[in-house]
């Protein structure tokens, strides 16, 4: 198994707790994994990206080839359409679809919505809301990653189980909080895919 | 052991701790901070009384480290690749005084500029200064390196140094780590001139650094970090530097390359293996991520032997970090596009943070400039460089740290008054206080505003080395007092501090105006300590 993965956002929308919850879950399933991060600068409310790869055999470039990942997660609904090139042709698009913004001349969201929905292969939600409804508007990116998981081919049990030790050290309640928000984005995904 | 998920430079550090290293020097700098800050962070670190508070500066970092390894001990220092200029005089010349305690000297250069003002090549200065380089590809490498960097240190007396990209330094994957060593002793170096660079002795001291360059090759043929793998396709040879390794691998997803490969991870380059590739191949490719380096070595300038392909003849791009793509493109392989990114998608470029205090600050700035010709403001290195940009547009210049107060006084004296410098609290104590000091010894009609946010704001919020200080030093270079003023950066004390900047910008001498608001990104980060700290002692 073989999975390439982007990650996308704006600074500070907590995509690295993504990738690092499914480098969790992939490593206990002892597999191989690389992941490129953006740090330093561009984190300054700019756009993000991370590259996450995992495998089970060994992975060569820290970079995912341009028209070769599996996977586009985003927590933003433009940012999702940025790496529209880095996407197989077979590939899914999993999106937040409420708008962060913080630039004057972010385009008409209908517009951005609109091409998402003409793609083949994609799941849209409203993470914000979604985590806001479930007590904090914090867990918007496991919201996203809950509607990511069918795809990722890892144990449902084994990205739970990540969660909770990835939010280990911020307390019972962040834990519940996450597990819930995972779970609400995964009912919607099951429903679409 | 079990594997660990680690930067490349979380590799590094744990490398060096786990080789024993007895202290870090650095200045925080992207793509190199994440170094030190590891160090700072590891309890097995802190048990071995491993020292890894920040430095002013690369220089005085890179210094530190020369005098510890003077004692005997092993010591690593960290930069990205602008901080070795600054460090460069300790640099250089630590080459000839050579190592006594191991030295690793770790450069995070940033090709495609991801959070640099350049793409400069580390390994140019390696060269320059004739010693080791070291350059990994993986993770893993980076950890295996520091480890046989320290020993090589100490078995030739030289310092090593050891260039990282950014890919690889902020890319995460698995590391086995070996067993810990124990920190060297004190033990001074048996001849107590070696450290003493008086002519006399530093022509000594140079020919036997020169004498050792044959040893530095044959420890590139032989330590294994430069391998050759033969292959049955000899039209073409290739020459896969650091981290461009990975590229060519990517594209042969069997990873069987028809072609003879020489990986290198290690300079000098080895002789033999680069002879050997040259003469069985028809023509070669020079992967290297960041400058020509190697491929220029091996054209020569008059470039009559072989075709030597690489980002000199236009096989790959002349700048820019490369990638699978790039490299699989100098192959001859096309590769499938994905769907084009929609014209509508606008770009995102990185800002102040909502309620930075830099923003007010410029606001008063602009308008108490907003009576004199545009152009006056010279600036520095840091968040508030992002001012250059809509909306504030306050800064013109933006060079190398601590140039803002120097070439205000350049303009300053070339007739243009009032001239500006607007400079952060650290980057003030990193590189600023000398050049105060000229503006002083000069009575120079400048108006310097140092940006106190208390903090190390660009890398992640670092202790800033003028923290409660910057009065003290001003006065101390000679500053008069009351000249030094301290405003709060709100907008409801914008016209007040209109006012104050304004009053300034008239005095005939050296003013400097500190707007003081903490960071809000560190505010809000001590908040949520405090708030965690105190909901864990109610339950």
């Amino acid at each position: 198994m073989k999975k390439d993965i982007i990650l996308a956002g704006v600074g500070g929308q907590g995509i690295l707790s993504i990738a690092a919850t499914i480098g969790t879950a992939a490593i206990a399933n002892g597999m191989h994994l690389k992941q490129a991060e953006v740090h330093g600068m561009s984190q300054r409310g700019g756009d993000v990206q991370s590259h996450l790869r995992i495998s089970d055999e060994k992975i060569a470039s820290d970079l995912i080839p341009q028209g070769q990942a599996d996977l586009i997660i985003s927590v933003e609904p433009m940012e999702s359409l940025r790496y529209l090139p880095m996407l197989k042709r077979e590939g899914w698009l999993i999106t937040n679809t409420a708008p962060h913004v913080n630039i004057p001349n972010y385009p008409d969201i209908e517009k951005v919505l609109e091409k998402i929905k003409s793609l083949p292969r994609h799941v849209a939600l409203d993470a914000d809301k979604m985590a806001k409804d479930l007590g904090s508007v914090r867990a918007t990116n496991i919201v996203v990653l809950g509607a990511a998981a069918p795809f990722l081919e890892l144990a449902i049990e084994k990205l739970e189980n990540a969660i909770r030790s990835i939010f280990k050290t911020k307390g019972k309640e962040m834990i519940e909080l996450n597990l819930n928000a995972f779970r609400a984005g995964l009912a919607v995904a099951e429903k679409a895919s | 052991m079990q594997k660990q998920l680690l930067l490349g430079d979380e590799a590094l550090a744990q490398g060096a701790i786990d080789a024993g290293i007895s202290g870090i020097y650095a200045y925080p700098g992207t793509p190199s901070t994440e170094i030190t800050e590891y160090v700072q962070k590891s309890k097995e670190a802190a048990e071995k009384g491993i020292r890894s508070s920040w430095s002013a500066n690369e220089k005085t970092a890179m210094e530190s480290a020369l005098g510890m390894s003077y004692a005997g001990k092993r010591a690593m220092v960290c930069m990205k690749h602008v901080g070795l200029n600054v460090a460069a005089d300790g640099f250089i010349n630590s080459a000839i005084t050579g190592a006594n305690g191991g030295l690793i000297i770790v450069a995070a250069d940033d090709p495609s500029m991801h959070s640099s003002q350049n793409e400069q090549d580390s390994r140019f200065y390696g060269k320059f200064a004739l010693i080791p380089i070291l350059e990994p590809s993986t993770q893993q490498e980076a950890y295996d390196m520091v480890r046989y960097g320290f020993d090589l240190s100490e078995k030739l007396g030289t310092p090593v140094l050891l260039r990282i990209t950014t890919r690889l330094a902020h890319s995460r994957s698995g590391v086995v780590r070996k067993e810990s060593k124990e920190q060297n002793k004190l033990k001074l170096p048996s001849n107590l001139r070696q450290f003493v660079l008086l002519p006399v002795i530093a022509r000594k001291q140079y020919k036997e650094l020169l004498s050792k360059q044959t040893e530095f090759e044959q420890e590139s043929a032989h330590a294994g970090f430069n391998q050759y793998f033969d292959a049955d396709d000899k039209k073409l040879g290739i020459v896969a530097c650091g981290i461009s390794h990975n590229y060519l691998m990517e594209n042969y997803p069997d990873r069987k390359v028809p072609h003879p490969v020489l990986k290198v991870g290690q300079y000098p380059l080895p002789l033999k293996m680069v002879d050997q590739l040259y003469e069985s191949c028809d023509e070669l490719l020079i992967l290297e991520d960041g400058y020509p380096i190697i491929e220029e070595s091996i054209k020569g300038v008059l470039n009559k032997g072989k075709k030597i392909r690489g980002r000199l003849d236009g096989s790959l791009p002349r700048d820019g970090e490369l990638n699978p793509n790039i490299v699989g493109r100098s192959l001859g392989f096309q590769h499938e596009e994905g769907l084009e990114i929609p014209d509508f998608v606008a770009p995102r470029p990185p800002k102040l943070c909502k309620g930075c205090s830099h923003h007010d600050a410029f606001m008063a700035l602009n308008e108490a400039l907003s009576g004199y010709s545009k152009g006056r403001v010279f600036s520095d290195i840091g968040c508030y460089t992002l001012s250059a940009l809509e909306p504030l547009e306050a800064i013109n210049t933006c060079v190398d740290m601590g140039a803002s107060i120097t070439m205000a006084i350049g303009a300053a004296e070339a007739g243009l008054v009032p001239s500006v410098a607007a400079i952060g609290d650290s980057t003030f104590t990193h590189s600023g206080i000398t050049g105060l000091l000229d503006a002083v010894n000069n009575k120079t009609p400048i108006t310097i505003l140092i940006l106190d946010n208390s903090t190390v704001g660009m890398t992640g919020g670092q202790k800033s080395s003028a923290l409660g200080r910057i009065e003290q030093i001003c006065m101390g270079v000679g500053v008069e007092e009351e000249h030094i003023k301290v405003l709060k950066p709100l907008r409801k004390q914008h016209d007040e501090n209109v006012k104050a900047i304004q009053e300034e910008l008239k005095y005939n001498g050296v003013s400097v105006i500190i707007p003081r608001r903490e960071c809000i990104q560190t505010l809000n980060r001590r908040m949520r300590a405090k708030h965690k700290a105190k909901t864990a002692n109610i339950s």
